[in-house]
């Protein structure tokens, strides 16, 4: 059931710790982020994390990176825990993991060309000759679909999608096995989202990559995700097939989240009952009691909120799926 | 539907920014009419204009860089582009209002919630100011938010997103407004409360029985709540019709690529999505004749001499193609 594991992470957490005042900083909560998320990820297969903003998908990507340093928990990438990888050890592994990030506007230097920006980890990692690195710069340009002849131009001469385009050729230029994805198309149009998806479909088929796939957008994450794992509040609430989280969901927040998109048909829509989940999503700095969701929950009983429900299975199949509720599959 | 009940009418509505590298078409020959009580769409992708249509029709285009340079926009039998000031401070925020995208920048974050919401109710209705505080308690309690007489003296920054955009909502409600523009209401927010907030929207429509424009990019959206919509690309419209033409028979090959485009949630893994090659123009150098032809698989000769007229292709389906006919009857092979 679990073989050809790529990256599993036990038990990741990630807290925050605020302080206020100026000279006499007093500790004044703890925003808890990432609490505690078991999940794991298959050599070639894409697993998607969705969840709302503050959910703390990002910084599960971040740290499993170490861009960010855990506060516990493990992240084993091919039988060794990155956490506890010395500074060189993580350099070099890092070469293997690398990550896109949202905003291709923010994520590319003004002043370097992408020529420079995709060839720095290159240079970083001190691979090659810088002949060789043109080369191969060029190279990279024409498999994510950009004009290698345009390697001296600056990132504002190109469009949302052209720039996303340069983010996964910097990832690609280690030729990393595992990629990272923070929302890489939710700034870009859906015409050109499109484009990019299916840019990223391509190149995991022709370089054997393994995705962690992180989205907002559902759809778009179960159109490209082979297992799905929803967080809310820094919990991971439900994991299961992509197209089980779809056909029956077992969580209530992962029933309200799917209810809550409109399904671009109008008939469809027309017909469709709607669950709108009221309230909004609480501070994690003081998360509720017991099941999180809880106070949103139109299915709470008192024991919601007085203990906290684990990641339980329940697929009788071969393929997993984890739901972390009293009443797994009731409906809401 | 007969032809009298148009509440509002936009007729060839031409709105650029003049730039130090160019004029940007940013709305190039806009013509649509809303009908009383119904909710029409706009939909494009970032740079279409559909913005810009919005805050033409409410004047609200930022000097001296923009312009109105043609058209009409024609509400209850005036112009609106012909208005002096003061009438159109009179009908803004009164008979139309509009509901902003991002509510965390649209509200003024040094006066409470109350002052903002009462300054249009003042303004418009003449109450003083106690009957003021009422009538805004009760668009709070109207927009869902409760404990209303607490939260008044509340500033933005103690309201969540969500929370925000109700109070917008309220603001926007606080006069009855004939027409309620809601350019992207949702787009800042999470998916379940962006459902809340459409939601709260729709049934104030059928309380109040005004209309709504809605302008989204998420073709969701739009299917869920337009009756009618109006598809934009670099500043024209491209297709017009009743919801269901425009997602079941799309005449026009941008509105066709927009449908193939999309990642439904409803549909098992496909295999490839199939996007519209390259990006949208720069509104500064539009391509000669049509503008879409670049992306388009169909073009012929004639896209590239001249624009193509909006044309009734059939009853209350316009299409801006040269091919569209052919399209309709099913002449040419669909590539997508």
């Amino acid at each position: 059931m679990k073989d050809n594991i790529l990256l599993e992470v036990k038990n990741l957490k990630k807290y925050f710790y605020l302080r206020s005042g100026f000279f006499f900083q007093r500790s004044s909560g703890i925003v808890k982020a990432v609490d505690g998320i078991n999940f794991y990820i298959r050599k070639g297969e894409t697993f998607g994390l969705v969840g709302e903003s503050g959910c703390g998908k990002s910084t599960t990507a971040r740290v499993i990176l170490r861009l960010i340093a855990p506060t516990g928990g493990e992240a084993m990438y091919n039988n060794t825990d990155l956490f506890k990888l010395n500074r060189t050890q993580m350099f070099k592994t890092r070469r293997e993991i690398q990550i896109i990030f949202q905003d291709p506007y923010a994520s590319l230097s003004p002043r370097m060309t992408i020529g420079d920006i995709i060839s720095e980890p290159l240079e970083i990692h001190k691979i090659d000759d810088k002949k060789r690195r043109i080369e191969k710069v060029k190279n990279l340009l024409e498999v994510v679909g950009l004009n290698p002849e345009h390697i001296n131009r600056y990132p504002h001469e190109f469009s949302g999608g052209q720039r996303q385009r340069v983010g996964v050729a910097r990832a690609l230029a280690l030729t990393p096995k595992l990629l990272l994805c923070d929302e890489p198309v939710s700034a870009l149009d859906v015409s050109v989202q499109a484009q990019i998806l299916n840019l990223l479909s391509g190149l995991q088929k022709e370089f054997n990559l393994t995705y962690l796939f992180i989205a907002h957008d559902l759809s778009v994450v179960k159109h490209v995700s082979d297992r799905v794992g929803v967080m809310y509040l820094g919990k991971l609430v439900e994991v299961a097939k992509s197209s089980d989280l779809y056909k029956k969901p077992l969580h209530p927040y992962t029933m309200g989240l799917l209810s809550a998109i409109p399904i671009p048909d109008p008939k469809l829509e027309r017909k469709r009952k709607r669950i709108v989940l009221e309230g909004d999503v609480p501070s994690p700095i003081d998360p509720p009691s017991g099941c999180r969701f809880h106070p949103r929950c139109p299915n709470a009983k008192d024991i919601c909120s007085n203990k906290e429900p684990e990641l339980k299975n329940y697929s009788g199949d071969k393929d997993e799926h984890l739901a972390a509720c009293f009443f797994a599959g009731k409906p809401i | 539907m007969s032809t009298n009940n148009k509440l509002l009418e936009v007729k060839d509505l031409k709105t650029y920014f003049f730039t130090d590298y160019g004029t940007v078409k940013a709305v190039d020959g806009v013509s649509f009419s809303l009908k009383k009580g119904e909710t029409l769409g706009i939909v494009g992708e970032t740079g279409s204009g559909k913005s810009v249509t919005a805050l033409s029709i409410l004047r609200l285009i930022p000097k001296p860089s923009g312009k109105i340079v043609g058209g009409k926009i024609i509400f209850n039998g005036k112009n609106i582009l012909e208005m002096d000031l003061k009438s159109l401070q009179n009908f803004r925020g009164n008979r139309i209002s509009m509901i902003f995208q991002d509510p965390m920048t649209s509200l003024n974050p040094v006066f409470t919630i109350g002052n903002q919401i009462m300054e249009s109710v003042i303004l418009h209705q003449r109450l003083s100011k106690k009957s003021a505080k009422n009538e805004a308690m009760k668009l709070l309690e109207l927009v869902g938010i409760s404990e209303a007489r607490k939260r008044l003296s509340s500033y933005p920054h103690e309201f969540s997103g969500g929370m925000r955009q109700r109070v917008m909502i309220a603001m926007a409600i606080a006069n009855t407004p004939d027409i309620l523009i809601a350019d992207e209401p949702t787009t800042a927010l999470d998916v379940t409360i962006q459902a809340q907030i459409l939601e709260l929207i729709d049934e104030l429509k059928h309380k109040t029985n005004s209309s709504i424009i809605l302008i989204t990019h998420d073709l969701g959206v739009v299917a869920k709540y337009a009756r009618r919509v109006m598809v934009m690309y670099a500043g024209k419209p491209v297709e017009f019709s009743e919801v269901d033409n425009i997602y079941y028979k799309a005449l026009h090959p941008y509105t066709m690529g927009l449908m193939n485009s999309i990642t439904r949630l409803d549909e098992e893994r496909r295999g490839k999505l199939k996007p519209i090659k390259g990006s949208p123009p720069s509104l500064i150098d539009l391509p000669k004749g049509c503008i879409f032809r670049n992306r388009c698989n169909y073009s012929i000769d004639k896209c590239s001499k001249r624009y193509p007229p909006m044309v009734e292709i059939k009853k209350g389906h316009f299409v801006a193609c040269y091919r569209s006919e052919e399209m309709m009857e099913n002449k040419i092979v669909r590539k997508n």
